[in-house]
């Protein structure tokens, strides 16, 4: 009989410190089965990395497995290193929407760009929550926070399509509504090579919701609900749904030669000439 | 192919940089275009590989230090190298590499600033900078190397302090040292010193203290390491409020490098017990004392010298003993007067401390600007 799935199992004997209501919670749960569902007792053949903000927490110092907490969106640049160097562990990056799509959003680009061998779990909670809940790259246009109290004035970020464009392996987007459909991506995933980057949309009662007249995390799960639209259905559809909806699906899924392929490829070439 | 082989080399200061920090183990490098720092990561572009080792250009020169973080985490020795614009952006991750304890090597060539200043031109304006660049209380490691030798020797020495002390180590250059041409000696890789870290034995738990310098576990290993810039405790766990834990933390992390100044600081210093006017040097304006030196003697001046090759730990204790005889001490630099108050505060009133400044342009303080500043110390006191 397969062994029952227990988060304790995986996570350090510390308490948690996320709010009630987070969406921290089902995305910690979710991606720890994923890893029990593949057979994984322990966390040993994972390094994890993470940036600032509260979905860096989530590895940081939680899971009980190395895990390396960078300075604000630098995760990628260290998980470059540690990835090139011990190409035989498997490379996780979690990180909040400022974090990866905000202040580190060269990075994930390049780390895209490059194919690098790691998979990047974004929680995209749509604003800045551990410093208050100020206005995020990923906000919804008209949106009230800390920092626009009259309602924000940019257009947000579609960071799954834009890790499609930079040159991702493997791009999913679900919300916390979706855990099953979360589980699955991040059994496919973590078992690819190349860059692989899964994006859920979570709620922030906190910092978010109360603001926008969505106050607990029942209430905000219902408006994801509501204003969820698959790929399929959001290609039928002009390019405003893109940003009025969430999208949730598979975005792509591709071989491409990776970075650590490359990388020492190039080490062979390089010692081979000097034989010659 | 190996590392480079016991023998003499016509090397740029750049090139020697690469080499020797390949001669100390190094296997990684990151880092992004800068003059006049670009020949290190070039060398390292084409030499590393031949060692089995990964150069990679990241996207800026955050990325260019974060890279080589985690591979001193994964286990490998690596170096990044720039100038002051990108020391600039460096500075951010140089405060997390003295948290979380993690050597690597920093080269910053010293060109004129701030910001973009002079390109191509020398300058020495990034000496406070490579003490006091990151934000909160730390200790800095920093080298001065005044030729290509020492452009080899210095980044040998620089990665063996890093492993030492587990924390990042600045080798400041500037443009005139990393890019002239001079004859380096190497000498038998058997007879080298090479230090590497100290690890942690299977069951150790404490990577962040209960020792001054406590041993640093690979990543993969199976001593789940939990590595954070936030203040942690010795488990490396988060402690964000707690005022001990703190305390502790940056004390020790600074008592490391500050209780062991007579080891790290290095100097050479000449007659500092019988001189009437002293010099305290540096990095490439420091080429100009042995000229200086011959020529005052000629004139029958009484002068000593103290060339500093660490900046940081400053060497105070040499600095005092030179304030008791000289009744002057110059400090010529390439910046306006960044050593010279530290050279006061270690002199503590015991001599007159003289600026002799030149900025701009790329040009050097020539011996004969040296010696004019000597005479009128000798003549006027």
């Amino acid at each position: 009989m397969a062994e029952t799935f227990s988060v304790r199992r995986y996570l350090r004997d510390l308490e948690l410190p996320f709010c009630q209501g987070c969406g921290i919670f089902t995305v910690m749960n979710t991606f720890l089965r994923a890893i029990h569902e593949l057979g994984h007792k322990d966390l040993s053949k994972i390094v994890f990395c993470s940036g600032i903000g509260c979905s860096s927490w989530i590895s940081s110092p939680y899971f009980k497995a190395d895990s390396i907490h960078t300075p604000h969106g630098r995760s990628l640049p260290v998980a470059t290193g540690i990835k090139l160097l011990r190409p035989e562990l498997n490379v996780v990056v979690f990180g909040g929407d400022g974090d990866i799509a905000g202040i580190g959003l060269s990075h994930f680009i390049h780390a895209a760009r490059r194919n690098l061998d790691v998979l990047v779990i974004m929680v995209n909670n749509m604003v800045y929550g551990m410093t208050g809940g100020q206005v995020a790259p990923t906000t919804p246009f008209d949106t009230k926070t800390t920092t626009t109290p009259y309602g924000s004035f940019e257009h947000p970020l579609d960071a799954a399509r834009l890790a499609v464009t930079a040159g991702a392996c493997y791009v999913a987007r679900w919300t916390t509504a979706y855990p099953n459909e979360l589980r699955e991506s991040v059994k496919k995933a973590i078992k690819m090579q190349g860059f692989r980057f899964i994006e859920v949309v979570s709620q922030c009662p906190t910092a978010f919701g109360r603001r926008i007249g969505l106050k607990s995390a029942k209430e905000m799960m219902k408006w994801f609900k509501e204003n969820t639209i698959s790929m399929e259905q959001a290609e039928k559809q002009n390019e405003e749904y893109w940003t009025e909806k969430i999208v949730v699906g598979e975005f792509i899924q591709r071989q491409r030669s990776t970075l650590v392929e490359n990388v020492y490829k190039v080490i062979k070439k390089a010692q081979k000439i000097e034989e010659d | 192919m190996d590392t480079i082989k016991k023998d003499t080399y016509f090397w740029q200061g750049n090139e020697a940089c690469a080499e020797g920090a390949m001669i100390a183990g190094c296997r990684f490098f990151a880092g992004y275009p800068i003059t006049p720092a670009s020949e290190i990561a070039e060398h390292m572009a084409k030499r590393l590989p031949q060692v089995g080792g990964i150069a990679i250009q990241m996207e800026d020169e955050m990325a260019s230090v974060g890279a080589v973080i985690g591979a001193s985490w994964a286990g490998v020795k690596a170096m990044t190298a720039t100038s002051g614009p990108g020391f600039s952006l460096m500075q951010e991750f140089i405060g997390y590499a003295f948290m979380t304890e993690t050597p690597c090597v920093i080269v910053d060539v010293q060109r004129a600033g701030p910001s973009t200043g002079q390109a191509t031109k020398c300058g020495q304006g990034d000496v406070m900078q490579s003490r006091w660049g990151t934000h909160g209380d730390y200790s800095a490691i920093v080298l001065s190397p005044n030729s290509v030798q020492e452009m080899f020797t210095l980044t040998v020495r620089a990665f063996n302090l890093a492993e030492s002390y587990r924390t990042p180590v600045i080798l400041l250059a500037d443009e005139i040292t990393a890019h002239m041409r001079e004859q380096v000696t190497v000498p038998r890789i058997k007879s080298t010193k090479i230090i590497n870290r100290r690890k942690p034995k299977t069951g150790e738990r404490a990577f962040f203290g209960l020792e001054e310098i406590p041993p640093m576990p690979v990543v993969g290993e199976g001593f789940n390491v939990a590595v954070t810039g936030s203040t942690h405790d010795e488990y490396g766990i988060r402690s964000t409020a707690d005022p001990i834990v703190h305390r502790h933390l940056i004390g020790r992390l600074n008592n490391k490098i500050q209780n062991n100044v007579n080891k790290i600081a290095d100097f050479e210093s000449y007659n500092v017990d019988d001189c009437k006017v002293g010099v305290v040097s540096y990095g490439c304006t420091s080429r100009a004392i042995y000229e200086t030196v011959e020529k005052a003697e000629e004139n029958g001046i009484k002068i000593g010298y103290v060339r500093l090759k660490t900046l940081w730990p400053f060497p105070e204790r040499i600095i005092k003993r030179l304030a008791e005889t000289a009744e002057t001490i110059i400090v010529p630099e390439m910046n306006l007067k960044q050593m010279l108050y530290e050279v006061e505060r270690a002199a503590d009133g015991l001599a007159r401390t003289v600026p002799l400044n030149k900025i701009g342009g790329g040009e050097l303080i020539t011996p004969e600007e040296l010696l004019a500043t000597v005479e009128e110390m000798e003549r006027n006191g």
